[in-house]
């Protein structure tokens, strides 16, 4: 490994070997790791999921499953040895030298304890802060943290705060004892974009005052480039690439390295990628958006509004309003995106587009006919037009099922053809797809998450409907496999005039698959233009905010100006 | 409406209570006297093992009880006499059901209570004591206790106490109501079952907890494993635990009748089996209502300690 | 107490469904997983020997049950007579197996009236939600209220004595444990997203409900089913301790150690053989059932 050497590292990790135990077999997890981290610096280990980069920043603190073993080693923090060490000399070193922000923070504080109490026990074991002390001291790191009315917050349980609030709790009890390193495992991977965007700016003024050293264990190379001095890249347990972040986003040497760049959304529109798959399919991109004003459109939505009872507690008859009054059209063969943070009401509008749930006020239209109210059997006959792709693959398939059985499901609904004609349909349909044969007779358990979308697909498509909803369908998997199933996608379009409505919270996503996209926030469709118009000047403030957020952008814009 | 959360928490818990009250009662009336077999022949021949009698003596006791009259109104004389807390009187002697089942009920409280803190302690320690130590085959070894003890049959779990500790080590009264001592034998045996459930339970959300990031975030403070056990892990595993405890307080009582019977108590098992035997149906089913008094107390008395120990239920959070 | 053993499966399912692809490693399979757990073997030996004692008795136990020696009373265990002999010089252990078929008979009916009934009650409850569920979870929330033993023994005092009324007293008092976790798993499975994909695809709901709810909710009823078995053993032990169950001279389990009660100063084996066969029963019921709940499925 020649970046490994350094002189007086804060952080250094030497050939570090850790194995998994699970079912009497051992799987390792990393294989002969190096790693060094200077005093005040940001390095960034990227990653997709499995290639070991948080069992890396676990090994670090000591803090790994009971099934996983240290095999071989070291890892020392300013000169000591931490590996091998027993649980009580870990102590002083954990919260006081190295300090942990965890992944998701919605479970990571005790929901029963107040949050003050959280945050000064930080302080208090390591004497930092005594019985009177420690609560006021409590208050000021929350404020440091960049909370607000921090002696409130302070008093309240965990439930009571947003999930960006308690990840700044965290961060607070991260930085409680002033640690030299800070280890970020995934710290806003569970959060909206905007206050991902908000929370690392805060942290990075955080650390870049103090001097902290911190370790950003993530999956996205977006937020990477934006962030880290650095990158780490790690790939089936071993660092296959490190470097100066400018260094590796223009020249990457690794070919891994080289696919994860060229699959990560974010970074897309850089002008010197010249192998990059997405292309081949951007002129189709604009295509239909021409011929979709002539044409009288597929879907046609009008002042849709839909309203969720609210708990009683909320007082009587108190509703929230999911959709509210959101009109939009779907041209033959088009792909409309529609984008939003968490709660913003898009998978509410899917699913009352497909039918799948009665809208408060408002009309669909599917294909010149009102569909608002149909019931029974003309509510079933629209099935056969209008399919749903979902986001998490692991939970729409029945586990029970075969891949043939799952895709012959709506062939078997409708009657259609024989058993042998199903399952000859099912075998065109998984080639379709792009997977080989034999999955028709496995179990949906013994596929990947990417497999699984594509068998998911080829259910949505075995009726050859003439919308296809996607609510997330990428969200769940990795960057690499994002980009093979948006391209399938794309491709299956251009074959059979299929249109899609695409939901997604990731503005790179929809970049590269979507003809327009419509913004959405709170129930509100706030502008909808083609793709291009739209990243290119927005017209509303908060999708402004939206593209800010971008992971990646950061690093585009210095690439520009340099 | 400005209920404040808690408020209507209690109210709703009280409301619900009382329902499950009413509907034990009239789900014991319809057991007990809708179901096949004549109730009166049954009651009039003192049991199942006695001799008929004549047709006009039946009448003239069907008459007493206001059994010739229409389940209808038979359950709404019951139901409007219960609420005043009379269940008629027993078959076997007269004697009014409310001051029989309460004459019985001290020396089963005797036992029950000390049965219930022996079990608490005992499941409690026992928990503790499994999840905290890095040795496995000792982890093992008390994990394994608890799912052996509720395979036990409690009766014969209790004639062997009697046969070692009273007959063999000659320790312990065998049975009987002679002083404190002879509360110990009878206490451990029902404890044994309700411990056991509330050592398996406790293990399994204390596992669960020490499990949870939050675990890790308070490991990574440097928090030693004696505060992340007991500050963090052990009030959000006992929440569960207290669930449990409230379900099996009234097995607790029920487990009485086979106690009872082991160790020749007199009490409130015992009253059941003489009941059950003599088919004294008002006193079965004053018996029955006053076991789910019991229950929803308890879960009463549970419900109202939750939002102490999780703040998320009182804002309905979490249900 | 059946209750939060209930729920402890109710939470720990998720990979109860994971059937096993080729026959011919079936075998071989079960054969590896029972060699890695011992003591999940014998339990399934214990269990099989109760089975023989129940169908076959005379192959384990030639004699005659109700035939005693006077000479040979109040013998302890040792050669001839392994779990001694009663105080009519009748052979315990001939006693123990001719009682297995009475109070297997007894725990079969117990769960199957609380299967069955338990099961729709759940199923209707879990599938057509609204105030059906309402009504029949209130219902079952009564049950709960009244601890098993004194439901049993309401029934018991309408119904009368005997073994088939004591197996249905202890089947309608676990009705309540069965419909909670069909209806959980009803319910889970239909609020589940490949439910949901399957209405979207044009599946009808009662193909829905065979093709989809029932094979996936039919894991953990069955884990309950047999955890329940061994709990209806204890229940249906007890009654007949009590003296509800069948007359005196059958020699049903829970009999025979009331029986021996009496001698328990002088001959401990009376009562303690019949209760280890008991013990024993129940914990190798209990092994079994932890290991359809998961272990099978992990140890793929």
């Amino acid at each position: 490994m020649g970046g490994c050497a350094m002189t007086d590292p804060l952080l250094q990790v030497r050939d570090l070997e850790v194995g998994y135990r699970t079912g009497g077999v051992d799987l390792p997890a990393l294989r002969g790791v190096c790693l060094d981290v200077a005093p005040g610096e940001v390095v960034a280990v990227v990653g997709e999921s499995g290639s070991g980069k948080s069992t890396l920043a676990h090994a670090v603190v000591g803090l790994l499953p009971p099934n996983a073993s240290v095999e071989a080693g070291s890892v020392t923090l300013g000169g000591d040895e931490l590996l091998g060490r027993s649980e009580r000399a870990m102590r002083p070193i954990r919260g006081a030298r190295i300090g942990l922000v965890p992944q998701d923070p919605t479970v990571s504080l005790n929901p029963v304890q107040r949050i003050g109490r959280q945050v000064a026990e930080a302080l208090r074991v390591h004497g930092l802060a005594g019985r009177r002390s420690a609560p006021l001291a409590a208050i000021d790191l929350l404020e440091r943290a960049g909370l607000p009315e921090p002696h409130v917050r302070a008093r309240q349980y965990p439930h009571e705060l947003s999930g960006g609030m308690r990840q700044r709790v965290l961060i607070a009890i991260a930085i409680a004892a002033g640690p030299a390193l800070l280890i970020a495992d995934e710290p806003t991977s569970a959060l909206d974009a905007t206050v991902q965007k908000r929370i690392l700016d805060h942290l990075e003024t955080l650390t870049r005052e103090s001097g902290t050293a911190v370790l950003l264990v993530t999956h996205d190379l977006g937020v990477a480039a934006d962030r880290a001095d650095r990158i780490a890249v790690m790939s089936g347990g071993r660092l296959v690439e490190q470097g100066p972040t400018g260094r590796i986003l223009a020249a990457a040497t690794d070919p891994y390295t080289r696919t994860l760049l060229a699959a990560a959304p974010g970074l897309v529109a850089r002008p010197d990628t010249a192998a990059e798959p997405a292309r081949v399919v951007v002129p189709a991109r604009r295509a239909p958006t021409e011929t979709v004003a002539a044409a009288s459109p597929l879907v046609s939505v009008r002042g849709l509004v839909k309203d969720f009872p609210l708990p009683r507690s909320a007082g009587r008859g108190a509703v929230l309003r999911a959709v509210d009054d959101v009109s939009f059209d779907i041209g033959r063969g088009e792909t409309l995106a529609l984008v939003g943070e968490s709660g913003s009401g898009k998978s509410t509008t899917a699913r009352l587009v497909l039918r799948l749930a009665d809208p408060t006020a408002g009309t669909v239209t599917f294909d010149g006919a009102d569909v608002t109210g149909l019931r029974g059997e003309a509510w079933r006959a629209l099935r056969r037009r209008a399919q749903l792709v979902y986001q998490n693959p692991y939970a729409s398939l029945d586990p029970r099922f075969s891949v043939a059985e799952v895709i012959v499901e709506p062939l078997r609904a409708f009657k259609v053809g024989t058993a042998a004609e199903r399952r000859a349909r099912a075998a065109d349909l998984v080639d379709r797809v792009a997977l080989p044969e034999s999955v028709l007779d496995r179990k949906p358990v013994e596929l990947s998450g990417g497999q699984r979308q594509r068998v998911a697909i080829a259910r949505a498509l075995a009726l050859e409907p003439d919308l296809v909803v996607c609510d997330e369908p990428v969200s769940a998997l990795d960057v690499s496999v994002q980009a093979q199933v948006l391209d399938l996608l794309a491709e299956l379009q251009a074959q059979q005039q299929l249109a899609y409505l695409f939901i997604s919270h990731d503005l790179a996503v929809v970049r590269r698959i979507a003809h327009r996209v419509g913004v959405m926030r709170d129930g509100r469709l706030l502008e909808v233009a083609p793709t291009e118009t739209l990243f290119a000047s927005p017209r509303e403030d908060y999708t402004r905010e939206l593209l800010a957020a971008v992971a990646g952008t950061r690093a585009r814009k210095v690439e520009v100006a340099s | 409406m400005t209920v404040p959360p808690l408020a209507r928490y209690l109210v709703r818990r009280v409301l619900l209570a009382a329902g499950v009250l009413w509907a034990a009662f009239t789900v014991s009336f319809v057991v007990l006297y809708l179901l096949p077999g004549d109730p009166v022949a049954t009651m009039a021949s003192g049991g199942l093992d006695g001799e008929p009698v004549s047709p006009a003596q039946l009448a003239e006791l069907r008459a007493r009880y206001g059994l010739d009259e229409p389940f209808a109104v038979q359950y709404l004389h019951r139901l409007g006499a219960a609420l005043t807390g009379d269940f008629g009187t027993s078959i076997q002697n007269g004697q009014d059901v409310g001051a029989a089942v309460t004459q019985a009920l001290p020396p089963t409280l005797e036992i029950a209570v000390l049965g219930l803190g022996f079990a608490v302690v005992f499941g409690g320690a026992l928990a503790l004591l499994a999840t905290y130590t890095r040795m496995r085959w000792l982890r093992q070894f008390l994990l394994a206790l608890p799912s052996l003890a509720v395979s036990l049959p409690g009766f014969w779990v209790g004639l062997m106490l009697v046969q070692i500790v009273a007959f063999g080590w000659r320790l312990l009264p065998s049975g009987g109501v002679a002083g404190p001592a002879s509360a110990i034998l009878p206490a451990v045996t029902l404890g044994i079952t309700t411990g056991a459930l509330v050592a398996q339970v406790l293990a399994k959300s204390l596992t669960q907890a020490l499990d949870q990031p939050y675990a890790t975030t308070a490991r990574a403070k440097g928090a030693g494993p004696v505060a992340v056990h007991l500050r963090h892990a052990l009030p959000n595993a006992a929440v569960p635990a207290l669930t449990v405890l409230g379900y099996v307080t009234g097995n607790l009582l029920a487990g009485t009748v086979v106690v009872e019977t082991v160790f020749t108590r007199p009490g409130l098992g015992r009253l059941t089996v003489t009941a059950v035997g003599a088919q004294d149906i008002p006193l079965v089913q004053g018996i029955v209502v006053f076991a789910a008094l019991v229950f929803v107390l308890v879960n009463l008395a549970v419900d109202l300690v939750y939002p102490l120990l999780d703040p998320r239920i009182a804002t309905g959070v979490h249900a | 107490m059946t209750e939060l053993l209930v729920r402890e499966i109710a939470t720990g399912t998720e990979a109860a469904a994971a059937p096993v692809p080729r026959r011919g490693g079936r075998a071989r399979r079960l054969g590896r997983f029972l060699l890695h757990r011992p003591g999940l073997a014998v339990a399934v030996l214990i269990v099989l020997t109760v089975l023989v004692a129940a169908f076959a008795p005379h192959l384990l136990a030639p004699g005659d049950p109700s035939a005693g020696v006077p000479a040979q009373k109040l013998r302890p265990p040792g050669p001839g007579h392994w779990f001694g002999t009663d105080y009519l010089g009748r052979d315990i252990w001939t006693r123990v197996v001719h009682g297995a078929a009475l109070s297997l008979q007894a725990t079969v009916v117990a769960v199957a009236v609380a299967l069955v009934a338990g099961g729709l009650i759940g199923l209707l409850a879990g599938f057509v939600r609204g105030w059906v569920d309402e009504a029949l979870m209130r219902i079952v929330d009564v049950l709960m209220a009244i601890p098993a033993i004194l439901l049993s023994l309401a029934l018991i005092t309408a119904l009368g004595y005997g073994t088939l009324n004591v197996a249905i007293a202890v089947g309608v008092a676990s009705v309540a444990n069965f419909s909670r976790v069909m209806r959980s798993e009803t319910l889970r499975i239909r609020q589940s997203v490949y439910v949901e994909a399957a209405r979207a695809v044009g599946t009808r709901w009662y193909v829905t409900l065979r093709r989809h709810v029932l094979p996936n909710a039919a894991g953990p009823v069955a884990v309950l089913a047999v955890l329940e078995f061994g709990l209806a053993i204890l229940a249906i032990s007890s009654l007949s301790f009590l003296g509800f169950g069948a007359p005196p001279p059958a020699p049903e389990w829970g009999s025979l150690i009331a029986e021996g009660r009496n001698y328990l100063a002088t001959s401990w084996w009376l009562c303690a053989m019949p209760g280890l066969t008991i013990a024993a029963t129940v914990l190798s019921v209990n092994r079994i059932s932890r290991a359809l709940d998961g272990e099978w499925a992990a140890a793929r």
